[in-house]
């Protein structure tokens, strides 16, 4: 049985944990969504030079473990006079490191809008980038939807890496909360309860954008 | 062959038997004693014990990325208990602990003891059985050189002390330094990182480890003295006086005949 006076005895330690994590997770939400639309549109511009930078990001960020990038923005920029306090590092690698598969989340939906979509809309006399908002966007934001909000449950669970590196969030005080009284499960336990506080409502929201876009069109 | 065979069945019926016992009974301490009796033979049976040590711990328990061996004072004690218990000193097998996984890990039976520069505590002889004390330690503070943090009252509101998750040190400097903001980490070598790369301002664990460091790196050094006293013990399961008192007396030998100071010596050069 669980001991719920673990929770209730370190329920202000938990709670300080899971505000810092609210906020590092809805911080990165907005900026891996910013950063992951300008990388993706940087993919699919018709400018080469664009193209590289877009894929160079991708590939990169993608391809290495959060965990790096957390340590390079908390211990590595200190070398070239930035210090950054664990919990800004922490959520600019989050920020950084999910936008990477929000490009392609997006990129791909683009794409997958057949082509003759854009070839039909640019002879009828509109623009690439009105083609692009009147034809194109309308009908990939359907596709596109699912996999952002995946990406954004990932990214509530990934905020976790904060505790590695001193950032003050759930984990971290989870692991004190687990070192002063001696008991592992239960305390991770309740850890994992706040994180599903936080993702099913957001898999739920998901779930129902999802619904009401297949609807509308 | 045969008799194994029987005596593993002979097992398995002695734990339902305990098993269900505990069931009727009170339960938990019911058990726990039943099974504790047997920890020391069990480990002369296997004829090997499982050993908890630091891998990230300079002259206690360190990896040598080059031989790929732990080595270390925790090590050597260890080996002479090996010695001393089982008759060999290589029958003895070390798995990594931190200060945050060594009690879960020994309640899980993963290792038979604990050797990683853990203090003796009230609280943890709830949690565990220790050992006599095998090495006197106290918590210091390590900056780098030239630092304006000349000892604790020097812990004002806005410096940043790094300590290592789940270590008395953590809990010491909190009453000690209360204005001080306290980081926590995984283990040494990352609280040393973050001390290096400046995410703090002082680093403090046990005088002992902290040598290690400003051995590895001369542009740190300890100050202050020692304000506590940190005194550590072997730890064992709960329970398990049979084998805390094989290595107390395996602790008297080390002392008696000189080779714990042979070992003290190889490793800690200050005091």
């Amino acid at each position: 049985m669980l001991d719920f006076s673990i929770l209730i005895n370190n329920l202000d330690t938990y709670l300080e944990g899971f505000k810092n994590t609210v906020l590092a997770s809805i911080i990165a939400l907005i900026g891996s969504f910013i950063i992951g639309v300008i990388v993706a549109v940087m993919r699919i511009a018709p400018i080469k030079p664009l193209n590289w930078i877009g894929s160079v990001y991708v590939e990169f960020i993608r391809n290495i473990p959060l965990l790096i990038i957390a340590f390079f923005f908390y211990i590595g920029l200190p070398a070239i006079g930035v210090t950054l306090s664990g919990f800004v590092a922490g959520t600019i690698a989050l920020a950084i490191y999910t936008a990477s598969f929000i490009a392609e989340a997006i990129r791909a939906g683009i794409q997958s809008v057949p082509k003759g979509q854009m070839e039909a809309a640019r002879s009828s006399g509109l623009t690439y980038l009105q083609a692009m908002r009147i034809i194109i966007l309308p009908q990939a934001i359907k596709i596109v939807i699912p996999p952002i909000g995946n990406q954004f449950i990932n990214l509530v669970k990934n905020s976790a890496i904060l505790g590695m590196i001193a950032g003050l969030d759930l984990m971290y005080f989870g692991d004190l909360v687990s070192s002063h009284t001696f008991v592992t499960f239960d305390v991770y336990i309740f850890v994992g309860m706040f994180y599903l506080v936080l993702t099913i409502p957001l898999s739920l929201g998901v779930g129902y954008l999802e619904k009401r876009l297949a609807r509308s069109h | 062959m045969f008799k194994s065979k029987t005596s593993k069945i002979a097992g398995i019926l002695l734990l339902s038997a305990s098993m269900l016992l505990s069931a009727c009974g009170k339960g938990g301490e019911k058990e726990t004693a039943g099974t504790a009796k047997n920890a020391l033979e069990e480990i002369k049976s296997k004829d090997k014990i499982v050993i908890g040590v630091k891998y990230d711990t300079r002259l206690f328990g360190l990896k040598n990325p080059s031989t790929g061996k732990v080595e270390g004072f925790d090590i050597d004690i260890s080996k002479e208990l090996a010695k001393d218990i089982l008759g060999d000193e290589k029958k003895v097998e070390f798995k990594e602990v931190t200060s945050k996984t060594r009690i879960p890990m020994l309640n899980n039976g993963d290792i038979d003891a604990i050797v990683a520069t853990m203090t003796i505590s009230e609280e943890r002889k709830k949690e565990v059985d220790f050992s006599d004390v095998y090495f006197d330690a106290g918590q210091s503070l390590l900056v780098k050189k030239g630092s304006p943090i000349k000892g604790l009252k020097d812990l004002k509101k806005d410096t940043k002390v790094l300590a290592v998750k789940g270590s008395t040190s953590a809990i010491n400097i909190r009453e000690k330094a209360p204005d001080a903001t306290v980081l926590e980490f995984e283990n040494y070598t990352e609280a040393f990182t973050a001390l290096k790369s400046g995410q703090g301002d002082a680093l403090t664990t046990d005088d002992s480890i902290l040598y290690g460091m400003a051995d590895q790196d001369s542009n740190y050094e300890l100050v202050g003295g020692t304000f506590t006293e940190e005194p550590y013990g072997i730890a064992v399961k709960k329970g398990n006086k049979e084998l805390v008192d094989a290595i107390n007396s395996a602790l008297k030998k080390m002392k008696d005949n000189g080779k714990y100071d042979e070992i003290h010596k190889k490793w800690i050069k200050s005091n």
